[in-house]
C-alpha cells in the first residue's frame, strides 16, 4: 500500500452544520481564540527552528565563500596540482578525476539501486527476502566509508594488481547504494496505487508498469535521492585514499591507473603546512559544492515536467 | 528517455569530453605500468618527436615527507619528461602493506621497516633514507618566547607529573622569566604516526618510567592530556589554548609561525630546534649497512635532542627493467638536486656522508 | 481529469504510457512482453539479492581480517577500555558508548531540525521560489567533504562554544552532562557537527515525503475548520510518517558511519560518560585515527571494531523498526 494513514475525524452532517453556525463569528482570523494562537505559536517556533538549521549551514558557505573565493580564476580551474613553495596551480585534473570517479559510481550504483528499489517496492511480495534486503540496505547506510575503502581495495586493487580509478569508482558506488535504493524504494512507494491499478486493469505486465507508470511518476523524489548520493560520493576521501590514491597528471584515458580527486586533493592539502596549499583546499571545496549545486540544476532542468492542470 | 538513461548519458557524454580535453592537454603519451595494456596506450596530440612513451611510477606512504616529496617529483618531471611519479601520503602502516603486496613501486615510512616486515617483502626491500626532520616542542604562554626545557622537565610534562607552569623543574632551566601559575595542557597525537613515533623513542630512551610505561610507538597510551588528530590538530589546539603544550614537525612549527622551546640535550646543553641543529644530531650517528638508524639521543654540544632520518622503501630488484631505471633515477635526482630545495621548505639535507652512501645502495637496483 | 494540480505531473504521462504499454487497449500482453516482464523481474530480484551480497561480502572481509583478533581478544574486546598497540591491548568500551551517545544526540537535533526545515519548506509557508531556493541550497551542503566539516568544527564551532562551556561546567558542575571541564574536542562540538551534516539528507528525504501526501487529505482537514498545523501534526506527517522514518534511518546511518569530521572533533580520548563537555571517542573515528599507520596486528583489532560497529547498525535499526511497527500500527489499512 503506498498511501499511509489518514485520520478521519468521525463527525456527521448535523454536527458539522452546528460547528459551522458556531464557529460563523470564529470565522474571522483572530489570535484570541486558543487554536489559533497555538498555530501562530507553532509558525514562530518552526521557523525559529528551521532559521537555526540554517545558521550552520550558511555559516559553513560563508567560511569557504571567504577562503575559497578569492582565489578562484582561470588558472585554478585548469591548472595542475602545485608542489609545496611553488607559485601557482591549480586543480583542473582533480575536477576531471572527482566526475569520472564519481560518474563510474553512478554508473556502478544508480541501475544497481534502482532496480533494487524496484523489486522492493512493485514486485516483492512482502515476503521475508523483501525485508532482509531492506535490513541489508539501512546497515549499509551506517558503514564508515574507511571500509567501504577496504572492501574495495580487497575486491578490486589486489585483483587487479594497482590502484585504479574504476576500484575508487567501485568504492564510492558501494556509499551510494544504500542511499539510492532507500530513498528509490520511498519515492516509489509514495505513488499513489490507483495509477497501478488503472495499468494493470489495461492488461500491462508487472514489469510495464514498474518501469513505465510507476517509475516516471516517482521521478522528483527518486531524483532528489541520487543527487544525495551523487552529493555524498563526491565529497568522501577514505574510499579513495584505499582505491584511486592521486595523480599530479591529467587524465589520460586509463580507468585502470591512480586518478586525481578533488575530496583527496582537499585532504592533502588542508592539513597542509603551506599557506598557499591550504588556500587551495579552500578553493577546492568551493569547486567542489558549486559543482554538486550545477548537477543538481542540470538534473532538475533535465527531468522537468510541465505543471498538468 | 528514462531518468537513469537521460542522466548517465549527459555524465558520459560530460565526462567524455572533459576527458578528451584532459588527454589533448598532455604532451607525451604513456604506458601503464605491468603493459600487458601496453597496445591501449592514449596517445594524443602530436608530440616533439624525441618524447619516448613515459613510465609511470606510483608510491604512498608517510605524510610528514610529503610536501618535500611532492616538490621534488614535480621539478623531476620538468627535468624528465619521460618520467611521470606520483606520491600519496596514506600514513606508513598502509604505505608499507601497499608496497610489500606490490601495488605500488615504492612506499615511504617514518620507522623505516621492521625485521618481520622486510621478511615479508621476501627481502626485497631497500631502505633509503632521502631526508629528515627533526620534532620540537610547541606552546602556547603568553609573553614567554624562549622556553627552556630541561630533560627532567619535558619527559615529567609528558607524564603527567608536572601538572604546573610554575613548577620548579621548569623554573631551574628559565632564571629570571615568570613563569604563571596555570594548568599544563598537554596535547599529543590520537592518531597513529611517525611523529609520536620518533618522539616516544627519544622519550624511552632518557627516561626509565617512560620506558616501561607507555613506552615506544606509533600510539601509545598517553599517561595526560588530550589527542588531536594530525600536526594540524596539535597546532590549531596549541595555538588556542593558553597553557597547552604538544610536540609537532619542525617544519610544521616554523611554518605556522608556533614558539619552540629549546630542549636540554645529552651534553646538557640547551639546544633551540634549527635545520642546522637537526643536522648536527645526524651526523652523530654512524649509519649502518641496512641504513636503518635510529636517533634517539645524540651525543654532541650542538644536537638538537629529537631528530629522524625517513625513509624510501625500494625494491632491489624490480620485474620491469623500465621502472627499475626509472626509480633509480628519480632517487638520485632526489639525492643530488633534491636536496637544494629540502631547505627551503624545512627538510633537513641528508649529511653528504650519507647521501653518498644511499647513492650507492640505490645504484644497485636492478 | 484532475482539476487539483497534480504534482507529480504523472496523470496524462502515465496514462499515455499506460496505453502505450500494452498495445491496444484491453489485449493481454504480447510474448516478447511476458518474456520481457520474467527477464525484468529476474533482474531485480538478482539486484536485490545483490545487496544482500554486497552487505555480506563486506562482512566477510571484515570477518576475514578481525577472525584471528576475534580469537585472541574475545568478548574482552567489548568491555576494555585501553587502546594500546604496543601491549596489544585493545578494547572499544568507550568507542561504543561515544558512537551512540553522539548518534543519538545527533539525531535528535538533526531530525528535530531536519523535519521541521521540511516543514517549513513544503507546506506553503514560503514562496514557490523560496521552497526551490533553500531546497537547493540545502541539499548542495550534503556535498561538501567532512574534512570541511571538521575545519569548520576547530575553526569556528569550538571557539564559540568555548565561553559557553566555561560557564555551563562552572554553574551547573552538578549535573552529570557539565562535569568535565571543555579542553576543545569533545562530545558536544561533534554530535552538533554530526547533525549539521545529516541535516541535508533528513530534510531532503523528508520534504519529498511531505510533498507526497495527496493534496486532498490536507484539503479535506482544512474543509472541516483545522488549523494550519493541527492539519501537519495531524494528517500530513501520519500520511508522511513512513518517508520521515526513512529520513531518519538514513540520517543516524551516516551518524554512525561518519569518520573524517568525528576524528578531528571527538578527542579520541578513551574515556565514556554523560559529559557532554569531556573528549570521548567513536569507532569510525577510531578507524580513521590508526588505521593509516597500523600494523598487521593492529589491523586486525581494528578490523573486529569495524565488525562491531556494523552489527552496531543492524541492531539499532532492528530497534527502530520495531518501534516504528508499534507506532504505526494503529494506522494501517485505513486507506
Amino acid at each position: 500500500m503506498s498511501e499511509r494513514a489518514i485520520v478521519r475525524p468521525r463527525l456527521r452532517q448535523p454536527e458539522l452544520d452546528a460547528g459551522l453556525r458556531a464557529s460563523h463569528d470564529g470565522l474571522r482570523y483572530s489570535l484570541k481564540h486558543r487554536r489559533t494562537l497555538l498555530d501562530a505559536i507553532c509558525t514562530g517556533v518552526a521557523f525559529s527552528l528551521a532559521g537555526l538549521a540554517l545558521v550552520p549551514l550558511l555559516s559553513l558557505l560563508a567560511m569557504l565563500i571567504v577562503r575559497g573565493g578569492p582565489l578562484l580564476n582561470l588558472e585554478l580551474l585548469t591548472g595542475l596540482p602545485p608542489a609545496a613553495g611553488m607559485p601557482g596551480g591549480g586543480i583542473g585534473n582533480a575536477i576531471v578525476g572527482t566526475l569520472i570517479v564519481v560518474g563510474i559510481a553512478a554508473l556502478f550504483s544508480v541501475p544497481f539501486g534502482l532496480l533494487a528499489a524496484i523489486y522492493l517496492a512493485e514486485l516483492g511480495n512482502g515476503s521475508r527476502f523483501e525485508s532482509v534486503v531492506r535490513f541489508a540496505a539501512k546497515t549499509l547506510t551506517g558503514l564508515p566509508s574507511i571500509l567501504a575503502g577496504v572492501f574495495a581495495y580487497a575486491v578490486v586493487v589486489v585483483t587487479m594488481g594497482r590502484f585504479s580509478a574504476l576500484a575508487g569508482g567501485i568504492a564510492t558506488g558501494t556509499l551510494m547504494v544504500p542511499i539510492v535504493t532507500l530513498t528509490a524504494e520511498e519515492a516509489l512507494r509514495m505513488v499513489p496505487s490507483r495509477m497501478r491499478a488503472a495499468a494493470y486493469g489495461m492488461g500491462s505486465t508487472r514489469a510495464q508498469v514498474a518501469l513505465f507508470v510507476v517509475l516516471p511518476a516517482a521521478r522528483p523524489a527518486i531524483l532528489t535521492g541520487v543527487t544525495l548520493a551523487l552529493a555524498r560520493a563526491m565529497g568522501e576521501t577514505a574510499p579513495l585514499l584505499f582505491t584511486a590514491l592521486f595523480s599530479n597528471y591529467w587524465f589520460q584515458g586509463h580507468i585502470d591507473q591512480p586518478i586525481a580527486s578533488l575530496a583527496v586533493l582537499i585532504y592533502n592539502y588542508a592539513s597542509s603546512p603551506f599557506d598557499d596549499l591550504v588556500g587551495l583546499a579552500w578553493a577546492a571545496s568551493l569547486v567542489l559544492v558549486s559543482l554538486v549545486l550545477v548537477t543538481n540544476l542540470v538534473a532538475q532542468w533535465l527531468t522537468r515536467r510541465p505543471i498538468e492542470h | 528517455m528514462s531518468i537513469v538513461a537521460r542522466r548517465d548519458l549527459v555524465l558520459s557524454i560530460a565526462g567524455l569530453g572533459l576527458a578528451l580535453l584532459g588527454c589533448s592537454k598532455n604532451e607525451t603519451s604513456s604506458t601503464s605500468s605491468g603493459a600487458a595494456s601496453g597496445g591501449a596506450a592514449a596517445s594524443a596530440t602530436p608530440v616533439a618527436a624525441q618524447v619516448t612513451n613515459t613510465v609511470n611510477l606510483v608510491g604512498s606512504g608517510a605524510s610528514f615527507p610529503a610536501p618535500l616529496y611532492g616538490r621534488w617529483f614535480k621539478e623531476y618531471a620538468q627535468a624528465n619528461k619521460a618520467i611521470a611519479v606520483d606520491y600519496q601520503s596514506v600514513g606508513s602502516g598502509q604505505g608499507i602493506k601497499s608496497f610489500v603486496e606490490g601495488r605500488t613501486d615504492f612506499g615511504a615510512s617514518d620507522a623505516a621497516m621492521s625485521d618481520d616486515e622486510i621478511k615479508q617483502a621476501n627481502d626485497n626491500v631497500l631502505l633509503l633514507p632521502m631526508t629528515a626532520g627533526s620534532v620540537v616542542l610547541s606552546y602556547n604562554l603568553d609573553g614567554i618566547s624562549d622556553l627552556k626545557l630541561s630533560r627532567e622537565a619535558y619527559a615529567g610534562i609528558f607524564l603527567g607529573e608536572i601538572k604546573n607552569w610554575n613548577d620548579a623543574k621548569i623554573a631551574k632551566a628559565n632564571p629570571g622569566v615568570k613563569l604563571p601559575d596555570q594548568a599544563i595542557s598537554v596535547v599529543h597525537r590520537a592518531d597513529g604516526s611517525g611523529t609520536s613515533f620518533i618522539f616516544t623513542q627519544h622519550l624511552a630512551a632518557i627516561n626509565e618510567k617512560w620506558k616501561s610505561g607507555p613506552g615506544v610507538g606509533k600510539s601509545v597510551e598517553w599517561p595526560a592530556g588530550v589527542g588531536e588528530k594530525g600536526n594540524e590538530g596539535i597546532a590549531a589546539n596549541i595555538k588556542k589554548n593558553p597553557g597547552a603544550v604538544g610536540y609537532v614537525e619542525y617544519a610544521y612549527a616554523v611554518l605556522s609561525k608556533m614558539p619552540m622551546a629549546s630542549l636540554e640535550n645529552k651534553s646538557g646543553k640547551f639546544i633551540a630546534p634549527t635545520l642546522d641543529s637537526a643536522a648536527a644530531s645526524l651526523a652523530a650517528v654512524e649509519l649502518p649497512a641496512n641504513m636503518r638508524a635510529w636517533v634517539t639521543d645524540p651525543e654532541g654540544d650542538a644536537s638538537y635532542p629529537i631528530a629522524s632520518y625517513t625513509w624510501i622503501l625500494a625494491h632491489k630488484k624490480y620485474d620491469d627493467a623500465a621502472k627499475a631505471k626509472a626509480v633509480k633515477e628519480t632517487l638520485k635526482w632526489c639525492l643530488t638536486e633534491g636536496q637544494k630545495l629540502s631547505a627551503s621548505l624545512q627538510y633537513v639535507p641528508l649529511p653528504s656522508a650519507v647521501a653518498t652512501k644511499v647513492l650507492a645502495a640505490v645504484d644497485s637496483i636492478n | 481529469m484532475q482539476a487539483v494540480e497534480d504534482r507529480t505531473g504523472a496523470g496524462s504521462a502515465a496514462r499515455r504510457n499506460s496505453l502505450k504499454a500494452s498495445a491496444s487497449a484491453f489485449s493481454p500482453p504480447s510474448p516478447f512482453q511476458r518474456g520481457f516482464d520474467v527477464a525484468f523481474r529476474g533482474l531485480s530480484l538478482a539486484l536485490a539479492g545483490s545487496v544482500i551480497a554486497l552487505l555480506l561480502g563486506i562482512v566477510y572481509q571484515v570477518m576475514a581480517h578481525a577472525a584471528p583478533a576475534i580469537r585472541d581478544l574475545g568478548t574482552h574486546f567489548l568491555v576494555e577500555t585501553k587502546w594500546n598497540p604496543n601491549k596489544q591491548v585493545f578494547g572499544v568500551l568507550p568507542e561504543i558508548v561515544g558512537t551512540l551517545y553522539t548518534s543519538c544526540l545527533a539525531l535528535l537535533g538533526g531530525g528535530l531540525l531536519g523535519v521541521t526545515t521540511a516543514l517549513v519548506t513544503s507546506q506553503g509557508f514560503l514562496s514557490r521560489r523560496w521552497e526551490l531556493v533553500l531546497k537547493n541550497v540545502i541539499e548542495l551542503l550534503a556535498a561538501i567533504p567532512s574534512v570541511v566539516y571538521g575545519l569548520w568544527g576547530i575553526f569556528v564551532l569550538i571557539p564559540i562554544l568555548r565561553p559557553v562551556a566555561k560557564v555551563l561546567h562552572e554553574q551547573f558542575a552538578f549535573i552529570p552532562l557539565f562535569e568535565t571541564p571543555f579542553a576543545g574536542p569533545a562530545i558536544l562540538p561533534a554530535a552538533l557537527v554530526l547533525a549539521v551534516m545529516i541535516l541535508p539528507t533528513i530534510t531532503a528525504i523528508s520534504r519529498e515525503a511531505l510533498a507526497a501526501v495527496p493534496k486532498r487529505l490536507p484539503a479535506a482537514a482544512y474543509g472541516l475548520g483545522a488549523t494550519r498545523w493541527e492539519v501537519i501534526f495531524r494528517v500530513v506527517i501520519p500520511t508522511a510518517s513512513g518517508g520521515l522514518f526513512g529520513a531518519l534511518v538514513l540520517g543516524l546511518g551516516r551518524a554512525l558511519g561518519e569518520t573524517m569530521a568525528l576524528a578531528m572533533l571527538v578527542g579520541n580520548a578513551n574515556v565514556y560518560g554523560w559529559s557532554l563537555l569531556s573528549p570521548g571517542s567513536t569507532i569510525a573515528a577510531l578507524l580513521a585515527n590508526h588505521f593509516p599507520e597500523a600494523g598487521p596486528v593492529e589491523i586486525r583489532a581494528l578490523m573486529y571494531a569495524a565488525l562491531v560497529l556494523l552489527m552496531m547498525t543492524l541492531i539499532v535499526n532492528l530497534l527502530g523498526a520495531a518501534i516504528m511497527a508499534r507506532a504505526t500500527r494503529g494506522l494501517k489499512g485505513l486507506v
